[in-house]
């Protein structure tokens, strides 16, 4: 079996000593930052990506890899113990996870959050690694015109799929685009937009934008915020082993959310957030079993679905980035950056041309999973202890690490007075209502994008009619064209709102 | 005419402000045509989307009825001042002012200088607390990004090194 040997040469490459421990780096720092309340996996990774700077490409990736784990585990640890939800998710976990801890069952909320991931990243890894080989084939079928298509869905599934209003999120990915306009262009090497200042002559940094926005404005946000509304309430953990009576209903839940998840991450858009959302509606509509908790209440499968749910999706989400290099959310925006860095264009000539990384990072993937159960059992007296570190200590902390990062990617301070600007316009998003996921996707694939229309226009002669009358790219521009209207539609558009404001 | 949602609202003048500019700024490059697209082609047509989204969005704002009116609400100034100046003043600390002749007053200073502004953006400010706090985070930093990761940093401030 090729995927066989294809997963072999994997764990060979992951399991020598050296990666082994930057795995393990990596899911420690990411649980640590992850686990603190208000700063999600963007915030995350965006902070703690120049620590890899130094590594060799294979062992940087294995690392934010790590990190981005980590983060997601930490926040539904966050979720369950404080009632806060680390990243958004989270959200769902927090309903039931923290109604159990609120009745002394922390421990198995945690547990049941623990290894329901852990079962849902093996299976995750596996539908990763035995799709990836198909879709790169298929991959190479693609001309400018296809990708251009492609990005267009993926753009409209993240839309489609995020939270509040369709049309501010469609006009925040635009001005996503036109940010990525900023700098050098490539054909005519015309600076654009760089307003004679030489640095943006290389255009806006990505580490400058996540950071500002999700970094600074979250954090002026939350400290806007009255100190009650921060209050944290933590629970105290004791015993952490679910019941009998536990497993038998969190089992089922897990499986679902699993199938659900891996479906959701693979689609453009999808990823984690809406597969906990569908995952947690799911278990709402099975019938409740006699003598069981209703959901709301503190319901094992609560917690157990959404959480596979959320990282069957988060696994997944890796293979329109590592088959076809198209980001299909923020996060994987932020890998794209991360590669890019490490002089790696993701995309299906990476299988073929770097099998090691390829198949090593896959490999490493299993192997954060099954390091995070280790870390987060056992260890989650550690991570209780951070949480109730005051938040009046941890924010200037967070500033002093963002401001380094930033600084140590070009050893230039003109970074740190963009990342003052975006800070503000991040703030200033949060006021206005205005969510900056798709900015961050659409700012990566900006560039892409133009590169593509441009290409397939010079193919056709300016024929726009070349996006329709190829087969596959017609099709790629249907299917977004149906996601539109099914959102679109009041009955479909009433329910999706319902879904997002759930109690 | 009522505003029916101030997020809205505002934030679709703020999508039409930046469209226009983007797309004026992009008639000063060459358009080119579509089989031969010059740099100004695809942020001409984003810059008008934008506008006319963002002319959407107002528009929706002044029209459809919302339960609570959207309210922007008062702006965390405080918070806003004290971040933005902590990272700006640690920037100015790190890599020094060239313009008005600044020299780099080193890592260990802008951690100081950062910690003690950022920490006036939160609702209680005590010395001793945020002291000990810069030492901490100093000493960390300095551990992790000066020793461990080998960072190419000023330390000290120029005037002691040089």
């Amino acid at each position: 079996m090729e995927l066989f040997d294809n997963l072999a040469l994997g764990f060979g490459v992951a399991f020598t000593l050296q990666n082994l421990m930057y795995a393990f780096i990596g899911c420690l720092l990411g649980t640590l930052i992850g686990v603190l309340p208000g700063i999600g996996p963007l915030a995350t990774i965006a902070m703690l990506l120049p620590a890899t700077y130094a590594l060799p490409p294979v062992a940087a990736l294995i690392m934010l890899a790590g990190i981005y784990y980590g983060a997601q585990y930490g926040g539904s640890t966050t979720a369950i113990l404080v009632n806060l939800p680390g990243e958004s998710s989270s959200v769902v976990t927090v309903i039931d996870g923290y109604q159990m801890a609120r009745q002394g069952r922390a421990g198995p909320a945690l547990a049941a959050a623990g290894l329901g991931s852990f079962f849902a990243g093996c299976v995750g890894t596996l539908i990763l690694a035995a799709f990836a080989a198909p879709l790169t084939e298929l991959a190479f079928k693609f001309g400018p015109a296809e990708y251009f298509s492609l990005m267009i869905l993926g753009l409209v599934g993240a839309v489609v799929l995020a939270s509040g209003s369709l049309i501010k999120a469609i006009a925040m990915i635009i001005l996503g685009l036109l940010l990525g306009m900023v700098g050098t262009d490539v054909n005519s090497g015309v600076a654009r937009y760089s307003l004679d200042i030489a640095e943006l002559t290389d255009g806006i940094g990505f580490i400058v934008i996540a950071m500002g926005v999700f970094g600074y404005g979250e954090i002026i946000s939350n400290l806007s915020k009255h100190e009650s509304e921060r209050k944290i309430f933590v629970a105290s953990v004791t015993g952490l082993m679910p019941t009998k009576e536990d497993f038998k209903n969190m089992v089922p839940a897990v499986l679902r959310g699993t199938a659900l998840g891996s479906l959701l991450g693979i689609l453009p858009g999808g990823g984690a957030v809406m597969a906990a959302f569908a995952a947690y509606t799911l278990e709402k509509k099975t019938k409740l079993r006699p003598g069981e908790v209703p959901f709301g209440k503190g319901n094992i499968r609560g917690v157990a679905a959404p959480e596979a749910a959320n990282n069957a999706g988060s696994q997944t989400s890796f293979i329109p980035l590592l088959t076809l290099g198209i980001p299909p959310n923020a996060v994987m925006a932020l890998m794209v950056g991360a590669m890019t860095i490490h002089n790696i264009q993701p995309g299906p000539q990476v299988m073929t041309s770097n099998p090691e990384l390829f198949w090593g990072l896959i490999a490493s993937m299993w192997i954060g999973n099954l390091m995070l159960v280790i870390l987060n059992l056992p260890l989650i007296g550690i991570w209780i202890k951070l949480l109730s570190v005051p938040y009046r200590w941890l924010f200037p902390a967070i500033v002093l690490f963002c401001s380094i990062g930033v600084y140590s990617t070009n050893n230039n301070t003109f970074d740190i007075w963009m990342v003052a600007i975006f800070g503000v316009i991040g703030y200033l998003f949060i006021k206005l209502g205005t969510e900056p996921a798709p900015l961050l996707l659409g700012f990566i694939l900006g560039p892409m994008m133009e590169e593509y229309l441009r290409r397939a226009l010079l193919l056709s002669r300016g024929d726009w009619s070349v996006f329709v009358t190829r087969p596959l790219s017609a099709s790629l521009l249907a299917a977004a064209m149906v996601l539109l209207v099914v959102v679109l539609m009041p009955s479909v558009k009433s329910k999706r709102e319902e879904a997002f404001v759930e109690d | 005419m009522n505003i029916k949602s101030q997020k809205d609202f505002f934030s679709g003048l703020m999508f039409m402000c930046v469209g226009v500019a983007f797309a004026w700024g992009a008639s000063s490059y060459n358009i080119g045509n579509g089989a031969r697209m010059g740099p100004g082609y695809f942020p001409l047509v984003l810059g008008v989307l934008l506008s006319v989204l963002g002319g959407v969005i107002t528009f929706k704002a002044l029209v459809v009825e919302t339960v609570d009116g959207e309210k922007i609400g008062t702006i965390a100034w405080r918070p806003l001042f004290f971040i933005i100046a902590a990272n700006l003043v640690f920037g100015a600390s790190i890599g020094g002012l060239p313009s008005i002749g600044m020299r780099p007053l080193g890592l260990i200073f802008g951690i100081f200088a950062l910690t003690f502004i950022a920490s006036n953006a939160g609702d209680e400010f005590n010395f001793k607390e945020v002291t000990i706090l810069a030492f901490i985070l100093a000493v960390i930093s300095y551990a992790a990004f000066i020793l461990l990761l080998k960072l190419q940093f000023p330390v000290w401030p120029a005037f002691l090194t040089a």
